[in-house]
């Protein structure tokens, strides 16, 4: 049996009300109009952030060392060159002896990614693929785009062994479509008239790619639980499913309304939604779109039970939401306007990216040493013992700090430090466990801070060298999500 | 502990500039004017300074690396001139390097002369401190600022002795209003005006729960000391200034990196303090020290300081700060010259400006702001964060 074996989702805490948006805009055309409210990453996500957040959901209770291999799926890539799987696989302190993949050029990419890790297991190459998918999806401001796009992760674990639901086929067809492209300096799409999309793309290749499996896997609709496909077209959605033949019982939500277009995730996140809700036997079909489409079957297992309520999927991330009520803030995030940053703020310097490398698995994987005389957890990494009745010189081993929660031993909201989000909450922490360091907070408000405060780490960009063409990514700290 | 420092070497001469922001003027004008007012003041040549000790902190907002800027602006004749760095503490440790050279038996008479220009950033607050902290901690740290860091304490003490926001912000308000008091009243100090609780309690917030009154200033300066070996100081003038005792201590990295540390107190301080006593032979600091200068970059870094000093119990600074025990009429007056929050704080210049208001109130030359007869001064001068910094205690008598 191959198939997925865990999975995580992710959504930015923050969301927009689409009405913010259109009246932020006041000639986007009525027709292109779209109700509720769509995820925003924040200024320090990005791509690479959200695919960790939603790799390090679907890896809790996995030993990361069975991995063989990490494929990214994103249309959005920080870097046109520098793989990000990469990034993010030594930010999730994996081994190095694995296989890695970015997907990209197309929003289906998220599940030709899955394919691909499936077949790899399935000829016998990998153990066990952690996919991620993810997506923060600019649209030009005032465009139809912007109110349809969103950001977003999702991530499977893909093995052979627990799985939860088992791929039974899939079906692909591939076509040159030039319904939108972005090229060289692109900031934002380029698309054709927008019926020329929906009607010549979306109504015909989804249908296709899931006829085809279908009738691959000599399936009818009614075999089917859900399925499961992106609904950029909401109206559309719905008449697509009924003219393939599926009841409205069979139709898994695309939560266009509540989560909006997240690219190559977006498949991927409905589908976990989706195995949220199954039961052992339900046969579920996912589609991705995108020049082409990509269908996949999976059938849901007994092991469901066993994972049922435990992981952050989609559900609770939905519910964990906090309302962004300015259009401007938004602009500002996706830098589609550059507010005053003051000298203070352009005063970066530079980054050694020698070091970055020499030390990479302190800074990106967040790991810090572990005294084997005193047991005292330390980061950053120490040859000699912080512990002041230890002291004991080259005793350490390794320790992730990533996945441990901790609290609020002190923190300040600070006006004169520069951030893109005022005010800059930093915080030191103690770690459950042991340990002790300092990192800005994210995701929270000074209203909401208190000595105390439970807390976990989160990976994002801690600061932008323009000049340098430099990410700087590390850990911050957030208050618990839920 | 060795013998110490007590009593082997003697201030002759000090200088001091106007602190505050000097658009036309850079760190050479500074040097030159500090130095110039001790050379007077010590009434020696210059030919007499047999070494000299420079102190800069932001040498690439500042004058460059090196003790060449000192030694090419004054002339100095290819005698040994040393720079040092010790981040706010970079005043005393210039000072330390001057009386250690003279202690030693290698000079008679030594500089220890530090200046700061920071009004060439073109910001508030101090030069961006990601540009200082060095290749790694800058991406690892975050955002950090000054007012940030030392905010992050009051938040632990108020929450520690059960303090709200508003009643810890009052407390610390006093201290501010106490030091724009003595400011008010000396020509060289930045800010020379009186405020009101009132007004530290409605400025803007700079770091929550910090204000801008509960900031110091910052301001450009320069300062300077001539020490000599105190078996020929008389000779120079009937009242030189006996070093009683020099101490510095420099965080280990405990505090922020092992979880004993509490947050409500600088450890370094209260190290660097139990060996200051013991080499002034100070048995009761309460009772025994007449008046100190301590590094109130914010008021909140002046509260505990009373603490980690061993003046006021533990939690209880704030008693003595409303009993008036610190202002200029009380038991231990502090800040007679307006503090780093009247002066600003030009960051090696600072722990010699400290040191020239002890100077001059054991002389009784300090006008209008004279205590009555000091015996004992006491300054202290902090570099770095709550979690991790640089102490160094001076304490000068007659």
């Amino acid at each position: 049996m191959k198939g997925i074996v865990s999975y995580g989702g992710y959504l930015p805490l923050k969301r927009i009300n689409r009405d913010i948006i259109f009246k932020g805009m006041g000639w986007l055309h009525q027709a292109t109009y779209m109700k509720g409210e769509k995820c925003v990453a924040n200024f320090d996500e990005d791509s690479i952030t959200m695919a960790v957040a939603a790799a390090m959901n679907c890896l809790e209770g996995h030993d990361r060392d069975y991995l063989d291999g990490l494929y990214l799926a994103t249309t959005t890539s920080p870097f046109k060159e520098r793989r990000c799987a990469d990034i993010i696989g030594t930010t999730l302190d994996l081994k190095s002896q694995i296989r890695t993949a970015d997907f990209t050029d197309s929003t289906s990419a998220g599940t030709s990614a899955l394919i691909a890790a499936i077949d790899c297991i399935g000829a016998g190459s990998a153990n066990s693929i952690l996919l991620c998918a993810s997506d923060v999806r600019v649209g030009k401001p005032g465009s139809s785009q912007e109110l349809s796009f969103s950001d977003g992760a999702a991530s499977l674990l893909l093995g052979k062994e627990g799985v939860i639901a088992s791929c039974e086929g899939s079906y692909s067809v591939s076509y040159d479509f030039p319904d939108h492209w972005r090229t060289e300096g692109d900031k934002t799409d380029r698309s054709w008239e927008d019926r020329f999309g929906r009607e010549e793309g979306y109504r015909k290749f989804i249908p296709e790619a899931i006829s085809g499996l279908l009738s691959k896997c000599n399936l009818y609709p009614k075999d089917i639980a859900k399925v499961i496909f992106p609904g950029m077209y909401p109206r559309d959605h719905a008449s697509l499913c009924k003219r393939m033949g599926f009841e409205s019982d069979q139709i898994q939500d695309h939560l266009m309304g509540v989560m909006g277009n997240t690219g190559t995730a977006y498949p991927l996140m409905i589908l976990i939604s989706a195995l949220e809700a199954s039961k052992p036997g339900d046969k579920v079909i996912v589609a991705g779109f995108g020049n082409g489409s990509d269908a996949v079957l999976f059938q849901v297992t007994e092991e469901i039970e066993k994972v049922k309520g435990q992981k952050k999927g989609i559900k609770r991330y939905l519910e964990s939401k906090r309302q962004l009520t300015s259009y401007e803030k938004y602009l500002a995030f996706r830098n589609l306007i550059s507010p005053e940053g003051g000298i203070r703020g352009e005063a970066i310097a530079y980054t050694a990216l020698s070091l970055i490398w020499r030390d990479r698995r302190e800074i990106l994987g967040l790991c810090g040493t572990r005294c084997k005389k005193c047991g005292t957890p330390q980061y950053p990494a120490q040859r000699v013992c912080v512990n002041p009745d230890c002291g004991a010189i080259d005793e350490m081993q390794p320790y992730r700090f990533s996945d441990k929660k901790g609290e609020v031993f002190s923190f300040t909201a600070d006006l004169l430090a520069f951030t893109p989000d005022p005010p800059g909450i930093y915080a030191v922490i103690d770690f459950d466990g042991g340990g002790r360091y300092w990192f800005d907070v994210t995701d929270c408000d000074l209203e909401s801070m208190e000595i105390g405060m439970p807390v976990e780490m989160s990976f994002r960009r801690r600061y932008v060298d323009e000049k340098g063409g430099i990410v700087g990514y590390f850990w911050k700290t957030v208050p618990l999500r839920f | 502990m060795g013998q110490g420092i007590n009593d082997k070497v003697a201030i002759i001469g000090m200088g001091c500039t106007k602190f505050g922001e000097h658009w036309d003027k850079g760190s050479e004008d500074l040097i030159v004017e500090a130095f110039t007012e001790a050379l007077g003041d010590a009434g020696i040549e210059k030919k007499d300074i047999q070494a000299a000790w420079y102190g800069s902190c932001y040498d690439e907002f500042n004058v460059g690396k090196s003790a060449l800027p000192l030694s090419r602006t004054l002339k100095l004749p290819f005698i040994p001139v040393t720079r040092v760095e010790n981040l706010c503490a970079s005043g005393s440790e210039a000072l330390r390097g001057a009386v250690y050279g003279v202690a030693s038996g290698a000079y008679d008479i030594a500089l220890a002369l530090g200046a700061e220009k920071l009004k060439d950033t073109g910001y508030g607050g101090l030069p961006e401190i990601n540009m200082s902290y060095g290749t790694k901690n800058r991406v690892i740290f975050p955002s950090i600022s000054a007012p940030g860091v030392f905010a992050m304490m009051a938040n632990r003490y108020f929450s520690k002795y059960g303090m709200t926001i508003e009643e810890g912000k009052r407390v610390l308000a006093k201290i501010s209003v106490n030091s724009h008091r003595n400011g008010a009243k000396n020509p060289k100090a930045h800010l020379q005006r009186i405020i009101t609780e009132e007004d530290v309690l409605k400025a803007p917030i700079i770091a929550s729960p910090l204000g801008l009154f509960d900031c110091c200033g910052v301001s450009d300066g320069a300062a300077a000391a001539i020490v000599c070996r105190a078996d020929m100081a008389k000779d120079f003038r009937p009242d030189p200034v006996l070093i009683k005792a020099l101490q510095i201590a420099i965080s280990s990295g405990e505090e922020l990196g092992y979880t004993k540390w509490d947050g409500t107190y600088v450890e370094a301080t209260g190290r660097t303090a139990v060996r200051a006593y013991e080499e002034a032979g100070i048995k009761n600091p309460r009772e025994e020290i007449s008046m100190m200068e301590v590094h109130d970059c914010f008021s909140i870094t002046e509260l505990v300081t009373y603490e980690d000093l061993g003046i006021s119990p533990r939690g209880k600074a704030r008693n003595d700060i409303e009993d008036g025990f610190f202002t200029i009429e009380g038991r231990i007056p502090s800040q007679p010259d307006g503090g780093l929050k009247c002066f600003g704080h030009p960051i090696a210049a600072s722990g010699l400006r400290m040191l020239y208001e002890m100077y001059q109130q054991l002389q009784g030359r300090a006008g209008e702001r004279q205590i009555r007869d000091p015996k004992v001064g006491l300054t202290h001068n902090l570099g770095g964060f709550p979690q991790m910094n640089v102490v160094s205690l001076v304490i000068v008598g007659l």
